[in-house]
């Protein structure tokens, strides 16, 4: 109840607010909103509405009021309305943002979600498999179909320069005659023929009416499916014209004219009727805009609405009579006029508008378009068919309307209802098509008075000067189209007359045609497409093992490197040799023996590549000393550090190998080796050569002189790189401590359910020595050997526990000044903790410390953020610092700037991490123990 | 100077491309190591290399001359996301080992 009372309020209340813009687009004026989105993209958050829009916006707030009445009383209890409701709405917001969009690109975003909101609305009774299906079908084409609308629409702000919506309609000879202009038309015109099922993309329409009847009403008559055509009126000034557009248009439009009446005659499904009805009635828009001309523009926008009026009547009805007599088919239903005379007066009124009777409006916009039928536009095949065809299609109208009406509401009692006593539903069920029906008589009554003046300001909006001269009026004489008219009137009745008995029992679709399913070519070629072939290429080129992937992305990057490279010409420049420091040399010659001593012992002999590695690492560490960047060099030792703890803590757990067990080497392997080995070589000489060009080019001029410049004046500190990661690049830093913790809780939470191989269970060979040598001397317990050769060492690393956190409160405080600063604090005083660990035990340092990791973290991130919050506060962007020297006692003058507190929450987030990292995996040695009790227990038992 | 630097960049490359394509995770690990050392100092490179320069801003001193700070800033946050990924990585392959019972970088000895 009150959902729809919400819902029905806000659209209401849209109404009255599009309704009170009236007075501002009078007479082709315009509102604008801008809001700057991304203003160095071109892309605004630019809303624009014209008369067009105007018009447009009425249909959907008007009708989506009405559909929110209908669906309050359609909707059962059971279904979860308020899901209803939200999703109707959110389409409503979606579609309106469609018309009023005054930037392209937020156009296609509206574009999309009105896609996503109708695959939500089909999709609602979702244990439906039609519905499901229905949905994901709906989805997939008018999906591919906005994705072509972005292109076409980037390729027209490209031509244009701009994706405002008033400088692209401004600039239709710059359009027409750019070379860009067929691939932006057929990108453009494939979102449009999409969304308004024009054929060959039609058949998506009929399987969406397995949404409930009020989505149907709404989103596929009145709304959505105009949008297609709202964008073909909204571009036509620009894109309209030319041969390509009236062959590719006028195309579309005369076969899904023609196709879908032919198609809706011989559907037993009352909304399958409809929908193809639908299809052809925007068929017949689609041609009227292909023609090129203003008079059949002004056809077009008019049918536009009348169709909406009409159709979305004839929906409500059609749901009525489901949900009176529980079925749609029309083999069924007969004789229900005794029952439903009210609906069934508004059905057949409704219906004859839609077969196009005088005196209402679907007969004035049909005269239009008969009209421009006649005229001749572009002289070719097509034009000259088109009066023949229009009158052909005309008549398959009138046949199915006549059915329509003629079946369901007339002949012999029904005798097969799920509901055997259909009665008329409740008032206000039928309130909305009451109106709707009282619309199509007053426009096609008095069209100059009623609709006349809106329809105007619409028209001047779209094509401005070239606005031509007509007149809405019932009675223009006798002449061609009233001869049309009536051709199509008589026909249409003979037709149906004639097919009256075949079609009482004939299968759903039209003969022959019928085993032709666009649904069933539709599914082949998703399955082909994203089935076998995603299949075959998977096999092809797909495969599960890390070794190839690896290869692949090392080869690519090393082309990748190459490529530039070989295109501009392996250009050769003289380097000048800047010498050779021979102590620098010598520790790097020291360097390259480790590393590829690291490389080759890393297979057996993991300590010792971890201790190559180290070595490495520690030579890394003095080259950034030598080349004046302590502060890397502090975090480069802090990290190899806490890396190498790291690494050895998780030895423990890996597989014994020992070079005894080196199995037979296949030609395979030897093969795969010696590619190995050439690429890494390729890679290493090819890094070489550009670290080399790369380092003896001048630095050029870039960003860091700014840094540099300004770091003291607006950072408030003298060292440079931490000014940059605490307050120039702060949100970048936030990031990365983001990562960080993330991280540490990834570790965390994969480490609480580790549980270790078999062959690791045991105790490790070196501790079993040990408790055996404890084990066989009466006067000692294990354990006693471990702690007596770490006795001297873990003494002094228990005394060094005060000094390491006094040196990190050192390293954190001159940060902003001098080298050192968050990270490296953090990592020195989880340091500090780590020693604990390895001077007494994990036992030993958690009884007599406890760290709560997780609370170092959380104060850490909120610490970070609530800094940058609190400058909102002074009015200043997102971590804006503040900073001031202060005179502290004893310490002397300290900076205090807020990058500091920054600082500070970066300190505390690092210690966290690292040290809920490293303690995590310690602690696997004392599970390992519960686990292994656990086993025995089981063994015992067993 | 730059020709040592360059040359050890390139040899931990080598060594760390080598390592990672190797079957065992722990050849991978220590590969993805000694690559990023070999970055690290890439990076660091592309700022121009300095011997005895301040690095940081010192009265009297034309900024021109000092450190280039933003590769510095750019590394040093990467040594310690490095040791983060190295973290992370790490645990999978050790519950991987867990699972599977194999130190294989595809979790079985005969991959097909």
């Amino acid at each position: 109840m009150l959902p729809s009372w919400v819902a029905g309020a806000t659209a209401f209340l849209c109404l009255l607010i599009v309704a009170g813009f009236y007075p501002s687009v009078t007479n082709g004026g315009v509102l604008r909103f801008e809001g700057t989105w991304l203003p160095q993209l071109g892309l605004n958050f630019t809303l624009r509405m014209d008369g067009f829009a105007w018009l447009f916006s009425m249909l959907i707030a008007g009708i989506g009021f009405l559909v929110v009445v209908y669906a309050r009383y359609y909707m059962s209890e059971d279904d979860p309305v308020p899901r209803f409701f939200s999703f109707l709405l959110a389409f409503m917001g979606a579609m309106l943002g469609i018309v009023v969009s005054g930037n392209v690109i937020l156009l296609s975003v509206f574009w999309e979600l009105t896609s996503i909101f109708s695959f939500l609305l089909i999709s609602y009774w979702h244990n439906n498999a039609a519905a499901r299906d229905g949905a994901r079908m709906a989805l997939t084409i008018t999906g591919i179909g906005g994705f072509c609308l972005l292109i076409g629409l980037l390729l027209l702000g490209n031509i244009v320069g701009s994706y405002d919506l008033d400088k692209i309609l401004v600039a239709g000879d710059v359009i027409r005659g750019h070379s860009l202009y067929v691939p932006a038309l057929v990108f453009i015109l494939l979102g449009a023929l999409t969304k308004s099922a024009q054929f060959p993309f039609h058949f998506w329409l009929p399987n969406a009416m397995a949404a409930p009847t009020p989505v149907s009403a709404f989103l596929h008559s009145a709304t959505m499916v105009k949008a297609g055509v709202f964008l073909l009126v909204r571009f036509w000034p620009v894109l309209s014209g030319t041969y390509e557009w009236f062959y590719l248009v006028g195309l579309a439009g005369i076969i899904t004219l023609v196709l879908g009446a032919y198609f809706a005659m011989f559907q037993q499904d009352l909304k399958g009727l409809l929908a193809y009805s639908t299809i052809s009635h925007l068929g017949l828009i689609t041609t009227l805009l292909s023609l090129g001309s203003p008079l059949a523009t002004v056809a077009a926008i008019f049918h536009m609405v009348n169709h909406a009026t009409f159709k979305a009547s004839l929906f409500m009805a059609a749901g009525i009579i489901d949900h009176e007599t529980g079925t749609r088919d029309m083999r069924r239903l007969s004789g229900l006029f005794r029952y439903l005379p009210i609906t069934g007066t508004l059905a057949m009124v409704a219906s004859a508008a839609m077969a196009g009777v005088p005196l209402l409006n679907g007969f004035l916009s049909k005269e239009m378009f008969f009209a421009e039928a006649v005229e001749t536009h572009a002289d070719s095949i097509l034009d000259r068919i088109l009066p023949y065809v229009a009158t052909l299609a005309s008549a398959f109208s009138v046949a199915y309307s006549l059915r329509f009406i003629h079946t369901v509401f007339f002949g012999p009692p029904p005798t097969d209802l799920p509901k055997p006593k259909p009665h008329e539903p409740p008032r206000w069920m039928r309130f909305p098509i009451d109106l709707l029906v009282i619309a199509c008589l007053v426009v096609g009554i008095i069209p100059a008075i009623s609709i006349g003046p809106f329809l105007h300001t619409a028209v001047v909006s779209v094509l401005g000067p070239e606005t031509p001269e007509y007149s809405l009026s019932i009675w223009h004489g006798v002449n061609l189209p009233l001869i049309m008219s009536a051709i199509a009137l008589i026909g249409g009745t003979l037709l149906y007359l004639s097919l009256r008995k075949y079609l009482a029992t004939c299968e759903d679709g039209p003969p022959i045609l019928r085993n032709l399913k666009g649904q069933r070519i539709f599914e082949r070629i998703l399955v082909e497409v994203s089935w076998r072939w995603a299949r075959t290429l998977e096999r092809r080129f797909g495969t599960r093992n890390l070794q190839p992937q690896l290869r692949w992305v090392v080869a690519t990057g090393f082309l990748a490197g190459l490529l530039p490279l070989y295109l501009s010409g392996f250009e050769t420049r003289e380097i000048a040799f800047s010498g050779i420091d021979p102590a620098f040399a010598a520790i790097w010659l020291l360097g390259i023996c480790l590393a590829f001593a690291t490389a080759y012992l890393a297979k057996y002999h993991r300590l010792a590549a971890l201790v190559m590695l180290g070595g490495v690492g520690l030579i890394v560490c003095i080259t950034f000393v030598w080349l004046s960047a302590p502060d890397l060099a502090i975090t480069q030792l802090l990290v190899e550090i806490v890396t190498t703890v790291l690494l050895l803590l998780g030895l423990r757990w890996l597989p014994k190998r020992t070079e005894g067990m080196v199995e037979a080497i296949s030609l395979r392997a030897r093969f795969r080796r010696f590619r190995d080995l050439a690429l890494a070589v390729v890679c290493g000489i090819g890094m070489s050569f550009i670290a080399y060009a790369v380092m003896t080019m001048p630095v050029p001029d870039a960003i860091a002189n700014y840094f540099l410049e300004n770091a003291y004046s607006e950072g408030g500190g003298r060292n440079v790189v931490n000014v940059i990661l605490v307050d120039f690049r702060g949100f970048d830093t936030l990031g990365e401590i983001a990562v960080l913790g993330v991280v540490a809780l990834t570790v965390f939470a994969l480490l609480r359910r580790f549980r270790p191989a078999a062959d690791s269970m045991d105790l490790p060979e070196q501790q079993r020595i040990q408790n055996s040598f404890d084990e066989d001397r009466p006067e000692r317990s294990a354990g006693d050997t471990v702690r007596d050769y770490l006795l001297v060492p873990s003494v002094i690393m228990t005394w060094l526990f005060p000094v390491i956190i006094t040196f990190a409160v050192y390293i954190f405080m001159r940060g902003h000044d001098m080298p050192g600063g968050g990270f490296s604090a953090g990592l020195t005083l989880s340091i500090a903790f780590l020693l604990q660990y390895l001077a007494g035990g994990t036992r030993w340092a958690e009884d007599r410390l406890r760290i709560l990791p997780l609370r170092w973290m959380g104060a850490g991130i909120l610490t970070a953020s609530a800094t940058g919050i609190s400058a909102w506060f002074f009015g200043y962007p997102f971590l804006t610092s503040h900073f001031q020297y202060v005179e502290l006692p004893l310490i002397g003058k300290m900076p205090a700037a807020t990058a500091l507190l920054f600082d500070l929450g970066v300190f505390s987030l690092v210690v966290g991490s690292t040290v809920l990292i490293l303690v995590a995996l310690a602690h696997q040695s004392i599970r390992i123990n519960r686990l292994r009790a656990i086993d025995i227990a089981r063994t015992e038992e067993g | 100077m730059e020709l040592v630097l360059a040359t050890a960049i390139g040899v931990m490359t080598g060594c760390g491309v080598w390592l990672i394509l190797r079957p065992r995770t722990y050849q991978v690990i220590v590969g993805l190591s000694l690559l990023s050392y070999a970055v690290n100092l890439f990076i660091f490179g592309v700022g121009g290399v300095k011997t005895n320069v301040p690095p940081i801003l010192v009265d009297d001193v034309p900024t021109t001359t000092l450190a280039d700070p933003v590769p510095q800033a750019l590394v040093l946050t990467a040594i310690v996301i490095g040791f983060a990924t190295t973290a992370l990585f790490l645990v999978v392959l050790l519950a991987s080992r867990g699972l599977t019972g194999t130190d294989h970088v595809d979790g079985r000895n005969d991959p097909k």
